[in-house]
């Protein structure tokens, strides 16, 4: 049984492509079967992320209105060819395709592949209910900020009302040093909220937007990376791993901050 | 005087703004999640007050009531300061189920013949 896993988040620009990029490429790494499909008709990323930009020929709505087979338009990544993207057309409005056509290809592809990974658009209408419409189960990715979390809450009630009943959270670009300092929710105050469980912590890390830069995910560099950890050790959760949580620590402070932390609590 | 130099030298920050964004995020998200428009809640605030004043005098000033959330179930929290209890005999009435004591006056062969 393929497993079929839509990234969504509501709001936008929380770091859904960069999860499914990253998702994808850990999961084949570990020879898995995986097809990516980016669902973000008119606005498509994922193959940016991927660096596979050069390589599209076709997109889904080609293969909907029969111009080219399924088997044509998949991006072979050439780093893992066990690892294909599908993907969105760019010159195209979410109302090119339907629930039910969305339906056609995931099945198709779950025919084949192990892990189907749907990337979700921002929002919640069309560009939404499309990609949720063959989801089994859904990764939610938010930041610790209120607007995030709000958004998440509400694809959290939908993706419920739709009979997605397995979702799992990732707390997405989290600053360990403004949690201490009491400035920024931790991963335990986002959960308490949402009441979904956790399936990983992504700490902010400037690599992700070196990692874009040259379209290779972080999951593929050489020198480890937090964040590149992170997204590791979510696969190994996926796939059934008890792994615990890294400690995030708290980027060695200076002189300054440590006179100004034992200050305000010393004095008074 | 030396404390103050050094608080505006190294300001402390806001403590709470952690706590801050948990309090207010948990409340939009009581009210988000149970789906119900202000003018609703507004009424339904109303009517409560309306029923449990028939009984007991109220504190307006100390009365509560919100939408409150734990593990995604929504939940209508009533805190309600209680001044008095009525005494029975000055229960407001129910204006729709109170008795009918209105009477007619009855007809008598008098005031028959009286109006010939």
């Amino acid at each position: 049984m393929a497993r079929i896993i839509v990234i969504t988040s509501g709001k936008g620009g929380v770091g859904k492509t960069t999860c499914t990029a990253n998702i994808g490429m850990a999961l084949a790494k570990r020879r898995r079967k995986v097809a990516v499909i980016d669902a973000d008709f008119g606005l498509r990323n994922l193959d940016l992320l991927l660096g596979l930009e050069n390589r599209v020929v076709y997109t889904a709505v080609e293969v909907l209105s029969g111009q080219c087979r399924l088997e044509q338009a998949l991006v072979k990544d050439k780093r893992f060819n066990n690892l294909v993207l599908l993907p969105a057309a760019q010159n195209r409005t979410k109302d090119a395709v339907t629930p039910d056509q969305m339906r056609q290809l995931v099945n198709a592809l779950a025919r084949v592949y192990e892990y189907i990974l749907i990337d979700c658009p921002a929002g919640i209408e069309m560009g939404f209910q499309n990609a949720i419409a063959a989801a089994k189960e859904a990764l939610i990715v938010t930041t610790p900020e209120i607007a995030a979390v709000r958004d998440a809450d509400r694809v959290i009630g939908l993706l419920e009302a739709n009979n997605v009943k397995r979702i799992h959270l990732i707390v997405n670009r989290l600053k360990p040093a403004m949690v201490a300092a009491n400035d920024m929710m931790s991963v335990e105050d986002v959960q308490e909220i949402l009441a979904v469980p956790l399936i990983g912590v992504v700490p902010d890390d400037e690599r992700v937007i070196v990692s874009t830069n040259k379209g290779e995910p972080l999951v593929l560099s050489e020198t480890p990376s937090m964040a590149g950890t992170a997204f590791d050790n979510i696969i190994r959760r996926l796939e059934g791993e008890k792994v615990p949580f890294q400690a995030l620590s708290v980027p060695d402070d200076n002189f300054f901050s440590r006179l100004r932390k034992m200050l305000s609590k010393k004095v008074i | 005087m030396l404390i103050e130099l050094l608080e505006r030298l190294f300001p402390r920050g806001s403590d709470n703004s952690r706590q801050d964004v948990k309090r207010r995020l948990k409340l939009v998200l009581a009210h988000d999640r149970a789906d119900l428009p202000p003018s609703v809640i507004e009424a339904m605030r109303k009517e409560i007050l309306e029923v449990v004043s028939r009984y007991v005098e109220l504190d307006d000033e100390a009365t509560e009531i919100s939408l409150e959330n734990n593990q995604r179930a929504t939940a209508l929290i009533a805190n309600l300061q209680i001044k008095r209890v009525r005494p029975r005999d000055e229960t407001v009435v129910d204006p729709i189920n109170a008795p009918d004591l209105t009477l007619t006056e009855p007809v008598t062969a008098d005031s028959l013949s009286n109006d010939k």
